[in-house]
């Protein structure tokens, strides 16, 4: 099925901030994941407790993909934290090459 | 519908034992995981072997599949057999685990549809978002710009079954936007449960490579080649920039690698990035004999040390 339409989105910040609530119904997963994910530092939320976290929009992406990792390749939460730093590692170095 | 030939996806013999699978089925797994896989249909490839992955890791539904025979091609035009399926129980479970698996019609007929949890009735509950990069120049992004952008997407349908839909859509793209910010559109992610709402979609904006342009935020660098007479004496040069040519004064004594920066003309905004114009001095080559004397008579009137600053007199 084809849209046509041109829709118009709204430009999310890097400063924008989602809550506990939001990522989790962004995400489908549950309040004790985005824990976890916190205790491991996959995340690093702003505010002092679950009720008060406020998660930057880029921390959608990084939940999801941590979940698929764990999903999908058997690794646990430690191996999936290593994971997203390893490619945010190759990012900055794909940056970084293209500078020169 | 097309026949599978699961071993040939895991790239495993049929003979393979249920451990040689799993760990076919890692290593192809992690080489493809969208999430990580730089190749070009990670994402066909993934699902590919996901569904293979769910017949070959479990011992009932192989056997039922080793049954079909071994004679069948990939590709083949396939009916299950009239007596498919006597003699195994597969256990009555849902194929997969969450509501992201969708599986091919070849799977389906076989081992039935997988089922997303969320098809119960009575059930109310907004949609996921979704995620996707968006590729686009940075051109688009002094302008502002429309693109299309195809999307592979599940969704479940109103009787709770997963299906792949082939979305195109079309995006308005805002002037001034920069890589890594993300474009949310409302209600265009996973279609919500029961009277759930559907949820959002999440384009992260990326900058296709451009031959001369480097983007750092919204500060937009170009490496300009000058002749040496230009850089020594002065000049008046023609500039791409991503709004158009300008043209662009060069003092006189520039060096190399000098930056001249064009306050505002990087990617428009409130408060706009700049544009560094980074100076490279580019040598005519002494190919012909005018050249190299030139070359010696700059050699034998200049008094020139470049590695004054190194100390080897």
């Amino acid at each position: 099925m084809t849209t046509y339409k041109t829709l118009t989105g709204q430009v999310m910040e890097e400063h924008d901030v989602v809550s506990t609530a939001d990522l989790c119904r962004s995400c489908s997963v549950a309040v004790e994941t985005v824990t976890l994910l916190v205790e491991e530092g996959i995340l690093d939320p702003a505010g002092g407790d679950v009720e008060h976290w406020q998660f930057t929009v880029a921390s959608l992406r990084r939940v999801k993909t941590a979940v698929h990792l764990q999903r999908d390749l058997g690794v646990n939460l430690a191996g999936a934290a290593l994971v997203l730093e390893l490619l945010d590692r190759i990012a900055e170095l794909e940056r970084m090459r293209q500078r020169i | 519908m097309e026949y599978k030939d699961y071993y040939k996806i895991m790239g495993v013999d049929r003979k393979a034992t249920q451990k040689e699978i799993k760990r076919a089925y890692r290593k192809l797994a992690r080489k493809y995981h969208p999430d990580v896989s730089k190749e070009a249909d990670a994402e066909l490839k993934f699902k590919e072997l996901g569904e293979a992955n769910e017949v070959l890791k479990d011992a009932e539904k192989r056997a039922a599949y080793d049954q079909l025979g071994a004679d069948w091609k990939a590709r083949q035009d396939f009916h299950p057999p009239p007596d498919w399926g006597t003699g195994f129980e597969f256990h009555g479970a849902p194929p997969g685990g969450g509501n992201e698996h969708d599986f091919s019609d070849f799977f389906e007929s076989l081992f039935g549809q997988a089922r997303s949890p969320g098809g119960n009735r009575g059930f109310h509950m907004q949609g996921e978002d979704h995620h996707a990069r968006i590729l686009i120049d940075l051109e688009d992004s002094f302008n502002g710009a429309s693109r299309s952008i195809s999307l592979q997407m599940p969704e479940v349908t109103a009787d709770g079954h997963v299906v792949t839909r082939k979305r195109t859509l079309k995006v308005r793209i805002p002037k001034g936007i920069r890589q890594g910010q993300q474009i949310r559109l409302a209600g265009q992610g996973a279609t919500g449960m029961g009277s759930g709402k559907a949820g959002d979609l999440y384009l992260e904006v990326e900058f296709r490579p451009h031959h001369a342009y480097r983007v750092e935020g919204a500060d937009v660098y170009l490496e300009l080649p000058l002749a040496p007479w230009e850089a020594a004496l002065g000049a008046s040069v023609k500039v791409p920039t991503p709004a158009g040519a300008i043209d662009l004064k060069i003092p006189a004594n520039s060096q190399a690698g000098k930056k001249l920066r064009l306050k505002g003309r990087g990617i428009p905004a409130k408060s706009p990035g700049d544009l560094y114009v980074v100076l490279q001095i580019a040598l005519p080559p002494a190919n012909n004999d005018k050249a190299r004397a030139i070359y010696k008579r700059m050699q034998e009137e200049l008094e020139f040390d470049p590695r004054a600053t190194l100390e080897v007199a």
